[in-house]
């Protein structure tokens, strides 16, 4: 498998920019997936690697071979879309072969390859169907299964399960994660759902408008993110962000806010020496909250919904003007209205720096 | 049921009728008029009323006249060529202009200019192009030292030539279906076949004709029903001539209607182009209630699965 690199690579649509040039390696057999919101240039990015959208500036090398010259034909490369783009007039069979019979691939072995791939994917019975005859899942799976027929090297996959319900999103995100274990092959997948992100990605890139925020594993990410926007968006529910300033008091490091003074980690003192009284964002995950007070510093939060999920509830809860997010594990209703008590674990707080939202 | 839901199910029935009795009579008595006229020997100057009920006998007498079943065979060839080549020509210049590049719109524009013109015009247009001696093309030959074609004198040229004329005015109608059938395809399935490794012909080929098929049917039998009507185009630029070469259907009823004066042949004739018309409607109306019938079957299954 080739390793792919993107070299200042960027477009733009007339006058519009899309991707300011960005710097990018996707490494051998990785599962890689970008992500980010809406607008934020990962499509962009995975149709120039497709070879669906030329580059405006800058290129891509399969390992150290330039490719933009290089049509999508060329490439090496199978992709799935999100509106799976079947071919309608060709049965489920015709669909998946169409790329062998182009290649003169020998009936026998075209024959074999599809069997193999639809018995893998459950839709070994419906080779003879129509694409308009299948339900959105059923599409979805030929659509998966017309590019593992192909046996290319890089996989390319453009928000495959968006166009699914929830339920069966999470039973395709499962047979992904086992696929991505048995194939051995490059993967890019691009979606903007960070918990696909998460639960699929051997690494992840985070976008927002073009520009990549962190490339690191979910666990990375999920714990040391580099700024603030990475933050808020792995991660669910999503994080906290708090108004404070920074206060010392007997030598201890504060962060003090509207209805909350909380101690910070020490390992945080040397990197915020420079901002003390200075306006911070404090970061707080909505799992950092405890019942038991004791577990961390004190903090007394109003409830004003509780979104109750089961096992677990979400409570919307208010902190002076501040809205805070509680992941709460209790198996039965909360009462809204009252106030609180919650112990924070201070060791899991996160500080950002107001202006360049860079994680201190 | 009561005798009051029945007479709600008769509510609309009888608001409707006054403007469908309308419609039926606005719409079939001329077409009635024309199929009694087809059994009568009946001249214009006599009332319809006086004319003699000759029964079948104008139809029995065209199927064995020399002249009518050339004038027949000279309409199905002409349609036959005319509607093959604005097929081609037409599907192709779509494939070729389906890009976006600058000044393909205006390029477009004026490729749909000549169905625009009204077809008169188009066949004096014509008819001076061929003119012998002062026609921009025996003049073009002649300037390069070739002998003058004798366009609209020889029986096979003056085919030729009102073939050029009508592929001229009506490429552009198979073009524009074409061009709309194109870009409504789905850009995704272009961009599967792409990276499936086809290249620009085998997408053509694979993806793109098959899925413009439903229209190109609609246009071909649209075209076929004009291409069996036309007139105007050839009556102006050969009357029909050299001989009977170009003598098509719709010349030989009008000549027998307003030279021989025979009403009654003349509708005869107009009723067996009609029966023909309607055979292709009637197909190609079958053919849309089939895709339709097939898509609304597809889409049920696919909601139950």
């Amino acid at each position: 498998m080739p390793t792919i690199r993107f070299e200042q690579v960027e477009k733009s649509f007339g006058a519009v920019r899309v991707l300011p040039p960005l710097d990018l390696s996707l490494n051998d057999g990785e599962f890689t997936v970008l992500v980010g919101p809406s607008g934020c240039g990962k499509s962009t990015t995975l149709r120039i690697l497709a070879g669906l959208e030329e580059l405006s500036g800058g290129e891509i090398f399969f390992d150290e071979n330039p490719i933009s010259g290089l049509a999508s034909k060329d490439r090496d490369l199978a992709m799935v879309f999100q509106d799976y783009a079947l071919y309608p007039h060709m049965n489920i069979a015709k669909n998946m072969s169409f790329a062998l019979r182009l290649k003169k691939t020998p009936t026998a072995e075209i024959e074999t390859k599809v069997k193999r791939v639809a018995d893998m994917l459950n839709i070994g019975h419906l080779l003879d169907r129509k694409p308009a005859e299948l339900s959105g899942g059923q599409r979805q799976r030929v659509a998966m299964g017309r590019a593992l027929v192909r046996d290319a090297s890089t996989f390319l996959f453009d928000e495959p399960l968006s166009n699914l319900d929830a339920k069966l999103r999470g039973k395709m995100r499962t047979e992904l994660a086992e696929m991505r274990d048995t194939l051995d092959k490059n993967m890019v997948y691009v979606t903007h759902d960070q918990i696909e992100a998460m639960t699929l990605g051997d690494r992840i890139v985070v976008m927002s408008e073009g520009v990549i925020q962190q490339e690191g594993t979910p666990e990375q990410l999920f714990k040391e993110p580099a700024n603030k926007f990475v933050a808020g968006f792995i991660g669910s529910p999503t994080m906290n962000f708090l108004d404070a300033e920074l206060v010392s008091e007997k030598g201890k490091l504060l962060a003090r806010g509207d209805g909350f003074n909380l101690p910070l980690p020490k390992e945080l003192t040397s990197n915020l020496k420079d901002y003390s009284k200075r306006e911070i964002t404090l970061g707080v995950r909505p799992s950092s909250f405890s019942t038991d007070v004791k577990t961390g510093a004190p903090i007394e939060l109003r409830l004003v919904v509780s979104e109750y999920l089961g096992a677990q509830s979400t409570l919307v809860t208010k902190c002076g003007e501040a809205e805070i997010l509680v992941e709460h594990e209790s198996s039965s209703p909360m009462k809204t209205g009252g106030v609180l008590k919650f112990g924070v674990r201070t060791e899991e707080l996160m500080v950002f720096d107001k202006e360049t939202e860079r994680r201190l | 049921m009561t005798t009051a839901s029945k007479l709600n199910r008769l509510t609309p029935y009888l608001f409707l009728a006054p403007a469908v009795l309308l419609l039926a009579v606005a719409l079939l008595y001329p077409i009635g008029y024309m199929i009694y006229a087809s059994f009568l020997d009946w001249r214009p100057s006599q009332y319809i009323g006086e004319a003699e009920f000759v029964g079948f006998r104008n139809y029995i007498n065209l199927w064995n006249d020399e002249a009518f079943r050339e004038s027949f065979g000279v309409t199905l060839k002409f349609a036959a060529v005319v509607v093959s080549l604005e097929m081609l020509l037409g599907v192709g210049l779509a494939l070729l202009l389906d890009r976006k590049l600058r000044g393909m719109a205006a390029l477009r524009t004026i490729f749909i200019l000549p169905m625009m013109i009204a077809p008169i015009v188009v066949g004096l247009m014509w008819r001076y192009m061929y003119h012998p001696t002062v026609g921009i093309f025996n003049r073009t030959l002649k300037s390069w030292g070739l002998d003058p074609i004798p366009w609209l004198s020889d029986g096979t040229w003056s085919f030729v030539a009102v073939v050029i004329a009508d592929v001229w005015q009506w490429t552009p109608f198979i073009f524009i279906l074409s061009l709309a059938a194109l870009q409504s395809l789905p850009q995704s399935a272009l961009e599967a076949a792409e990276l499936d490794g086809a290249t620009g012909w085998q997408k053509i080929w694979h993806i793109k004709l098959p899925l413009m098929m439903p229209v190109l049917i609609v246009a071909l039998l649209l075209r076929l029903i004009d291409a069996f009507k036309v007139l105007e185009v050839v009556l102006v630029m050969t009357n029909g001539g050299p001989g009977l070469s170009t003598e098509i259907l719709s010349l030989r009823i009008f000549r027998t209607a307003q030279e021989f004066q025979e009403l009654g042949v003349a509708a005869a004739m107009s009723n067996y182009l009609l029966i023909l018309l309607m055979i292709l409607t009637v197909i190609m109306f079958v053919y849309n209630k089939a895709v339709e019938n097939r898509a609304a079957r597809l889409r049920a299954e696919a909601q139950e699965a």
